[in-house]
């Protein structure tokens, strides 16, 4: 079930395995059986880690979602409360815990399990309300690092860019370097440590203390990464903004890729027998897993969308050509081997017929009108082209009141691409959006404005045109079907974090230092010295393993740029990705919006 | 949708940048259905038994027995269906049953624990040992009642660390101000928020406001986490103080204004939003808070007398159009699509006519064309259509204008469902000819298109377009005669 995560260079199994034992370590503590009250944000995270039935091997009995009221009745001794440190959820267990029938007998036992961190805040939040005492076992599940895919890991902490970056507050760079060194207690040292931006070096100082305080991780593990790429999202805001436009990318863009699944509408899922067709058509959404353990996915979900097509019409031939072999079995033998394969060429064909209606609904998007007039916008943009006046699209687009988050996405791109728009376009804009969509979103505005995504240009300079001609971060002649370069996954546009990790291997930094410069934060080497017995010596021709970690969050587009740069022959480095979200622009821009009262209606 | 779809191909092919293009749009299509139909075909053949998949998936995708769909099960499903579930399960685990025998046996927190379990971490948990520190594994089963620790002399630093490792340490012997500072330091340098926001929480109740304040002022990374965790509890009184002690007048400020969405009462909310215009925004936001409350207490007054209208029954536009939300609390250009609507004709006293919401909030030209024309487009009511772009010269000459675009216009007109004589009046004031032209095919306006291809001299389109126009229709007379003449 969980074959894919060591299909890649690094086995990320171990990793898996490690998250399983503790899990199973905590279940035994508490002896007898147990029911778990689920904070429902978990629940898909976990599912990554661990199935039911390894829960019901240690006597989980039952499963509830977290809310308000009355526990459930059910018949266990303990009740374990699995949550994330926050405190509108301690109010719940608050309640939960305070309803709880004291008369009844035998007694339930209560216990909390805090991922990935204990929190004193919130132990002491539960004192205040007076059922601290209840909680016999209150411990933390250090679910840092989440392996997602073969080269994936991903925190899956919704909130981390806004509390680096706008509330300045460190405490998801202080789970992204536990989560560091767990991986080095698992996979050995990294000899070799990059960074750029404010947030990496933080982290990067973190590592180096915690290694000096806990001799113990030096440890003697033959290193399997060569290099470790700490980057600030905030060095690189263009990326997320653009639509992604492979066929992965579009996917997130378009249904929102969540623990990886998604769901699609159900309408082109028809029922698989012929029988059962026709008069009850599913309502409920179809959910899909998407990994490299589905052999076509692995093969199509980086590339650009206009090149998925070609490849399943030729799938299509040859799972057509393979069930048409059994025409000419003839000897029992033959039948015999047809059979066999049967099981592999029936996953294949609906796998096939998965793809083909997902492509299917994602071409009636991208051949919409207004989905070509946005992307036309972004890439004007993004090549440079009047970035410095009020945009009519735009402007169009709040006129017949789109999404905010879409006008929020196009704006910020083009303060981004101007180092900051004129104080004239800037107010326009606001005055614009707020008599549009309502004067409270003054809020989130200023949220972006702290961020540094929309901001009036100060300096009188536009330094984006010399960032974008040195790091050549917009490529005319793009390949979409052969790509030579990562800039098909935007269909023209390279993203500024994967050509920084590029031009890192090869020619190193030093070639760019005037534009690393321009970029906000620092920019360091450190080497964390390995025994002599550990140190690497290199096979001929054997590639160089990185592992970049994106802070802040980094998107389908970019995680496929690097793993075109692994796949290419003579790039001589081979990428594995961490973050702490997988995100997309809109997930993004969420993130970054003030919470308001839903609407009336 | 500022330029029609042709004159952006053209410019795509005849500049250097390219847009996301299918290049063979057919071929793309046909491909796609051509792996549709493989699909289909094969439907017949295979007897689709889910027992070879690798995984058991319900229809919603989630495999059975993975936790989300698990919850639901054991939330709402009695004992027996639990055992009848057992059966199907056991296929599922003996499958990854034979994995873990492949890899490492350790948890993660063992990693850090120290305890030995394979010997290849022999020297991790020597070196552990070596620290000094032996009881690394968290107490089994603390009493209920215990909640401190024994132990007094830990250092600042000892205690720092005890506390990032989840233990809990009684911080009440930190008594001197030097003291609980150098704690501060040590968890601001542990870079862990949890250990830093729990010192925090220790010093705010023992010490004195401005001191308090004073210390953190210098130090930022703490003073982060405080204002961060005086959000998040909610204690507003205490964060505005400190925002104000640091002069940051402008986070005082929308902080206070971010409070008025926790008020439900209009009224209440109303009289909070002006108490906050006097704030110290920035000046350009001053003006946006001053507009809010000003629409509010215009949204008060036109809802009190709305409502009143509508439940006596006597209007016939409330009649005809029930309203489906009341107005309080919407965006300003929501609110003149309203006014527009429902109070078209009022005169500019009225606090409820557009021509006052205009004046008032100071909204330009354009955007006040926009809603009006969709408001009154909503209604059909084209003479008012037609009024928004009548304009009389000096002279008493009328004339057509558009501060928007006619072929803006032609669009929302078309999304309101306008007969096709209203929106070929409209098109044919569309200025470019291609886009005239663009347009009128599109909308079927055969009259303009007809015109234009005269005016252009084009037989041969005009020509072609005959196959458009119904057999023995005005509109054939028309070609004909024109290519007679």
């Amino acid at each position: 079930m969980a074959a894919h995560l060591s299909s890649g260079r690094v086995n990320l199994t171990a990793l898996r395995e490690a998250g399983r034992r503790e899990l199973r370590e905590f279940l035994d503590k508490c002896a007898g059986s147990k029911a778990i009250v689920w904070d429902e944000y978990l629940t898909g995270p976990f599912g990554l880690i661990a199935q039911y039935s390894l829960l019901k091997e240690h006597e989980v009995e039952k499963m509830f979602t977290l809310k308000p009221g009355r526990l459930p009745q059910a018949d266990v001794k303990n009740i374990i409360f699995f949550v994330r440190p926050k405190l509108e959820l301690m109010d719940i267990i608050t309640d939960n815990v305070l309803r709880e029938d004291r008369g009844r007998s035998p007694q339930r036992d209560f216990h909390i399990l805090f991922v990935p961190r204990r929190s004193l805040l919130c132990e002491q939040w539960l004192k205040e309300q007076g059922v601290l005492g209840s909680f016999i076992h209150r411990e933390q599940y250090s679910l840092d690092l989440i392996p997602f895919d073969g080269d994936l890991l991903s925190m899956e902490s919704e909130s981390a860019f806004k509390e680096c970056y706008l509330e300045s507050d460190q405490t998801s760079l202080y789970h992204a370097a536990k989560g560091l060194m767990t991986l080095q207690a698992l996979y050995g040292t990294i000899p070799q440590i990059f960074g750029k931006g404010e947030c990496a070096r933080h982290v990067a100082n973190m590592m180096i203390r915690m290694k000096r305080e806990f001799p113990g991780s030096q440890n003697s593990i033959f290193p399997v990464f060569d290099t470790l790429l700490l980057l600030d999202r905030n060095v690189d805001l263009l990326t997320p903004l653009a639509t992604q436009l492979t066929y992965e990318g579009l996917i997130d863009e378009i249904y929102g890729i969540q623990n990886t699944y998604v769901k699609l509408p159900p309408e082109k899922f028809a029922p698989k027998k012929q029988g059962e067709g026709g008069k009850d058509l599913p309502t409920e959404p179809k959910k899909l897993q998407l990994n490299s353990a589905e052999e076509l996915y692995a093969e199509i979900r980086d590339k650009n969308f206009n090149a998925v097509g070609s490849v399943l019409s030729k799938k299509a031939k040859i799972i057509s050509a393979a069930f048409e072999e059994r025409h000419h079995a003839k000897t029992v033998g033959e039948i015999k081997q047809f059979v066999s394969q049967l099981p592999h060429m029936q996953a294949a064909r609906s796998s096939l017929a998965n793809h083909t209606s997902i492509a299917e609904l994602i071409k009636d998007i991208t051949t919409s009108e207004d989905f070509f007039d946005n992307l036309t916008v972004e890439q004007e943009f993004m090549s440079g082209i009047d970035t410095d006046k009020v945009n009519n699209y735009i402007e169009d687009c709040i006129a017949q009141k789109h999404p905010l988050i879409k006008i929020l996405r196009l704006i910020c791109l083009q303060s981004v691409c101007n180092s900051g728009l004129k104080q004239k376009v800037l107010d326009h804009y606001k005055r614009e959006i707020l008599q549009t969509y309502g004067y409270e979103h003054i809020l989130t505005l200023n949220n972006l404005e702290k961020a540094g995504l929309l901001k009036p240009q100060t300096s009188g300079r536009n330094n984006y045109p010399t960032i974008r001609k040195t790091l050549r971060l917009w490529m005319d002649d793009v390949n979409e079907q052969n790509p030579n370069d990562i800039s098909y996954v935007y269909s023209g546009y390279a993203p500024l974090s994967v050509r920084l990790a590029q031009l890192l291997a090869r020619p190193g930094w030093r070639s760019i230092e005037e534009v690393l410069k321009m970029l906000p934060g620092p920019h360091f080497e450190e080497r964390q010295q390995l025994p002599t017995g550990l140190q690497k010596k290199r096979q001929h021709g054997e590639n160089r393993v990185t592992l970049v970690f994106f802070l802040g969050g980094v998107t389908y587009a970019e995680i496929a740029a690097l793993r075109f740069l692994s796949q290419m022959e003579d790039g001589g480095t081979e990428y594995v990705i961490a973050t702490t979200k997988l995100i997309n622009g809109t997930s993004w821009m969420k993130s970054l919006m003030e919470k308001l009262e839903p609407a009336p209606f | 949708m500022s330029r029609a779809r042709a004159d952006e191909e053209e410019y795509w092919h005849s500049s250097k940048f390219r847009a996301f293009t299918f290049d063979d749009e057919d071929d793309e299509l046909s491909q796609l259905k051509e792996s549709k139909r493989a699909v289909n075909s094969l439907r017949d053949i295979v007897d689709d038994d889910d027992d070879d998949d690798l995984e058991r998936v319900s229809w919603s995708g989630e495999p059975v027995g993975s936790i989300s769909w698990s919850i639901k099960e054991t939330a709402s499903s009695s004992t027996s269906s639990l055992e009848g579930r057992d059966a199907s399960l056991q296929k599922g685990s003996s499958s990854y049953a034979a994995f873990p025998k492949q890899v490492s046996s350790y948890s993660l927190s063992s990693l850090f624990k120290g305890r030995n379990k394979l010997p290849s971490f022999q020297s991790l948990s020597d070196a552990l040992s070596d620290t000094g520190v032996k009881n690394y594994t968290p107490e089994l089963r603390r009493p209920k009642a215990e909640y401190k620790d024994y132990s007094s002399d830990w250092s600042p630093k000892d205690t720092v660390r005890r506390m990032q490792r989840g233990k809990v340490c009684s911080l009440e012997r930190f008594r001197s101000l030097q003291d609980k500072l150098v704690l501060l330091d040590e968890a601001v340098a542990g870079h862990d928020g949890n250990v830093i926001t729990a010192v925090l929480i220790f010093l705010k109740r023992t010490l004195r406001r401005e001191i308090l304040f004073r210390e953190l002022e210098v130090r930022q990374v703490a003073l982060c986490h405080l204002i961060h965790f005086l959000k998040e509890t909610g204690e507003q009184k205490l964060l505005l103080d400190l925002l104000r002690f640091l002069d940051r007048t402008e986070e005082v400020a929308l902080s206070q204004y971010r409070e008025h969405l926790n008020i439900q009462d209009v009224e209440k909310r109303r009289e909070f939003l002006k108490g906050c215009i006097g704030l110290p925004f920035s000046a350009e936001d001053t003006s946006h808070i001053q507009d809010h409350y000003t629409l509010l207490e215009r949204q008060i007054i036109i809802e009190a007398n709305d409502r009143h209208l509508e439940a006596a029954g006597q209007s016939q536009i409330f009649r005809k159009y029930p309203r489906k939300a009341s107005i309080l609390n919407m965006p300003l250009v929501t609110t003149l699509f309203y006014s527009c609507f429902y109070h078209y004709t009022e005169a500019e006293g009225m606090f409820s006519s557009p021509a006052n919401l205009k004046k008032t909030f100071k909204i330009p030209d354009k955007q006040y064309v926009l809603t009006a024309l969709a408001a009154r487009a909503k209604l059909r009511a084209w003479d008012d259509v037609d009024a928004l772009f009548t304009t009389k010269n000096w002279l008493g000459y009328t004339k057509k204008k558009a501060p928007i675009g006619f072929h803006r216009v032609v669009e929302i007109l078309q999304r309101n469902n306008a007969p096709v004589q209203v929106l070929q009046e409209y098109v044919r004031l569309v200025e470019d000819v291609e886009t005239r032209l663009n347009l009128a095919t599109k909308y079927k306006c055969h009259d303009v298109v007809i015109e234009t291809y005269r005016d252009l001299k084009d037989r041969i389109q005009l020509t072609a377009y005959k196959c458009k126009v119904e057999r023995g229709s005005a509109e054939e007379d028309k070609i004909n005669s024109i290519l007679n003449n």
